[in-house]
């Protein structure tokens, strides 16, 4: 699989990230690697293996649906990079 | 007194030859001394590693200490550290500091040992070099135009140069095995869900692991001792009983079964270094213990299949970074895709961008079973391969990395050839084995580490095997000659 400079446009705003224009041929021949790279597992066939999530095979633990963190809003908005009234500040969403 | 370990260093602080004061106090001088140069720290905590120490003085006066009260440890900068700066190597974190402790941080806290710092890191873990750190390059002590290896870079240079009798490291395609091997220490990884992963910042969640950097198998033990164990917080830890690690350390090892993978010993290893290593697989020979040839049939697959699972969790986990809560914001953002997209373009690094866009790929529509799907399924038959030779053997062993330290600048602009430097770590992460790295030689005067890997909790027999064999050798001993 080669990756053109659409395709790396597509997948940067997937991921929500700016890349810059000059940087697009680089990102798109490194990635077109690691996918070739990547791509050696089509030599296996695995019809009829189970995939694995987790190597001891373990569940997801329950536990009672109780309060267990308290609030330590300000805490935790000491280190945001715009807050007011204890709200978290971002760029007008709705008009 | 720096090249003591920690055993040796809590019996002195037991008999009262010196305090965790004094003792602190020394290894703060040393990384003044050589850190400029090295680059192994993100941040030296001076005073509140004196304060712990002072707290520990006191703990030991009153004939309360634990093998690891007053010891001065690194930790590398993924483990959150509350009111310490935690970085993670990356701009994106230049500024967060951390509102909790990590479950790890906690224990050691607990234990009374003494922070000195955070450790220099590959951005995010995602590096086989530490080049990819925002705080730039680590040198490797024994050749500082070399590499010490990543993610855990800083961790190893820092305790093979002595400035740390210990440090800790994660561990989730090799990187703490392969800069233990590059650095000549001691490197254990242990079981996957052995070590809470809470408030370890998450690259690869179904492969991370937390672990140790130490000079002896013992101080793994002493390590291991106090982070081993389950902890609610974490979903995927296990609660499974913690023995303690010690116990087996002097075992004889007659009758073992050592297992060598024919993979691990072909095409792409070094010759010098299969040297060293075939010579530390005899000396096992001597002990007693019983070679047999393996096979793990599906290793080649291993890097492959990572660099799909890999990616796709980070991708699904560093987009918790979006400059709205914590961490780095872009300037004046224009709406919130533009706060999105530049603050995490401006935040990340180039690696860490090449894996988030990977694994969003690999996880975008119609992709799925090509990639992830296909991974996982990989997965399980690398994982087989090894379930099927520990019926046969009782630990595996073969190189750690298939070279020595590399030089700067020499994989940096080729990412594909970078990631085959993990080629004998990584399966072992995907079906979640312990597996230590022990140094057991020299190629062209660096550092050769040989790999043990164990089965499923099975940290006593590694640890235990690799103690065995610093009985008879003094690798382990060995200091680069400008920090002796």
């Amino acid at each position: 699989m080669s990756l053109d400079k659409n395709d790396v446009e597509k997948i940067a705003h997937l991921a929500r990230l700016a890349i810059a224009e000059k940087d697009i041929p680089g990102y798109a021949a490194s990635l077109s690697s690691i996918l070739q790279l990547v791509e050696q597992m089509n030599a296996v066939d695995t019809d009829n293996i189970s995939p694995m999530a987790h190597p001891q095979d373990a569940f997801q633990r329950l536990r009672e649906d109780v309060v267990t963190e308290e609030n330590q809003r300000d805490h935790f908005q000491k280190i945001a990079p715009e807050v007011e009234n204890g709200l978290y500040l971002v760029p007008q969403v709705i008009e | 007194m720096h090249s003591k370990t920690i055993a040796e260093l809590a019996a002195g602080l037991k008999k009262g030859d010196f305090s965790s004061e004094e003792l602190t106090r020394s290894f703060l001088q040393r990384i003044q001394q050589f850190d400029p140069e090295l680059n192994s720290f993100i941040t030296v905590s001076e005073e509140h590693a004196l304060t712990q120490a002072k707290a520990a003085d006191a703990v030991i006066a009153k004939g309360n200490a634990t093998a690891l009260t007053g010891i001065p440890l690194a930790q590398k900068d993924i483990f959150c550290t509350n009111g310490i700066k935690t970085t993670c190597g990356s701009k994106m974190l230049d500024n967060f500091i951390a509102p909790y402790d990590s479950t790890v941080i906690r224990n050691f806290n607990q234990a009374g040992s003494v922070m000195m710092g955070k450790t220099n890191m590959d951005e995010f873990a995602m590096g086989s070099s530490n080049e990819t750190s925002f705080y730039g390059g680590v040198k490797n002590p024994w050749d500082i135009l070399t590499v010490p290896g990543g993610s855990s870079g800083g961790s190893a240079a820092a305790v093979a140069a002595r400035l740390v009798p210990a440090s800790t490291g994660t561990d989730t395609g090799g990187s703490i095995r392969q800069p233990a091997a590059l650095c000549g220490i001691t490197g254990l990884k242990p079981t996957y869900g052995r070590v809470s992963r809470y408030g370890m910042i998450a690259f690869a969640s179904s492969l991370d692991q937390a672990g140790t950097f130490t000079q002896t198998a013992e101080d793994s033990a002493l390590m291991l001792n106090v982070m081993a164990g389950f902890d609610e917080k974490d979903s995927t830890s296990v609660d499974k009983a913690v023995p303690d690690y010690t116990a087996d350390l002097n075992k004889n090892l007659k009758g073992l079964k050592i297992g060598l993978p024919k993979e691990y010993f072909g095409e792409g290893l070094n010759a010098d270094v299969a040297k060293v290593v075939e010579e530390a697989i005899a000396e096992y020979k001597k002990m007693g213990a019983e070679i047999i040839e393996i096979s793990l049939p599906n290793s080649h697959l291993s890097v492959p299949a990572y660099y799909v699972i890999a990616p796709a969790e980070c991708s699904s986990n560093l987009s918790r970074f979006d400059g709205v809560r914590f961490g780095y914001r872009c300037d004046d953002p224009k709406d919130l895709e533009d706060l999105y997209k530049r603050s995490r373009g401006e935040g990340f690094g180039d690696e860490v961008k090449r894996r988030i866009m990977i694994g969003a790929y690999a996880l975008s529509a119609g992709y799925y079973d090509a990639y992830y799907l296909k991974a996982q399924k990989i997965r399980h038959l690398i994982s087989d391969d090894f379930k099927q030779a520990f019926e046969k053997v009782d630990v595996i062993m073969g190189p750690t990395s298939p070279e020595v330290a590399f030089k700067a600048g020499e994989k940096s602009g080729d990412p594909v050839s970078m990631y085959l430097s993990d080629i004998y770590t990584i399966a072992t992460n995907l079906a979640g084995l312990p597996g230590m790295s022990v140094p057991c030689g020299f190629s062209n005067n660096l550092p050769v580490g040989l790999q043990i890997i164990g089965n499923y909790f099975d940290e006593s027999r590694l640890l235990n095997v690799a103690h065995q064999y610093q009985q008879t050798t003094d690798w382990h001993v060995r200091i680069p000659d400008a920090y002796k």
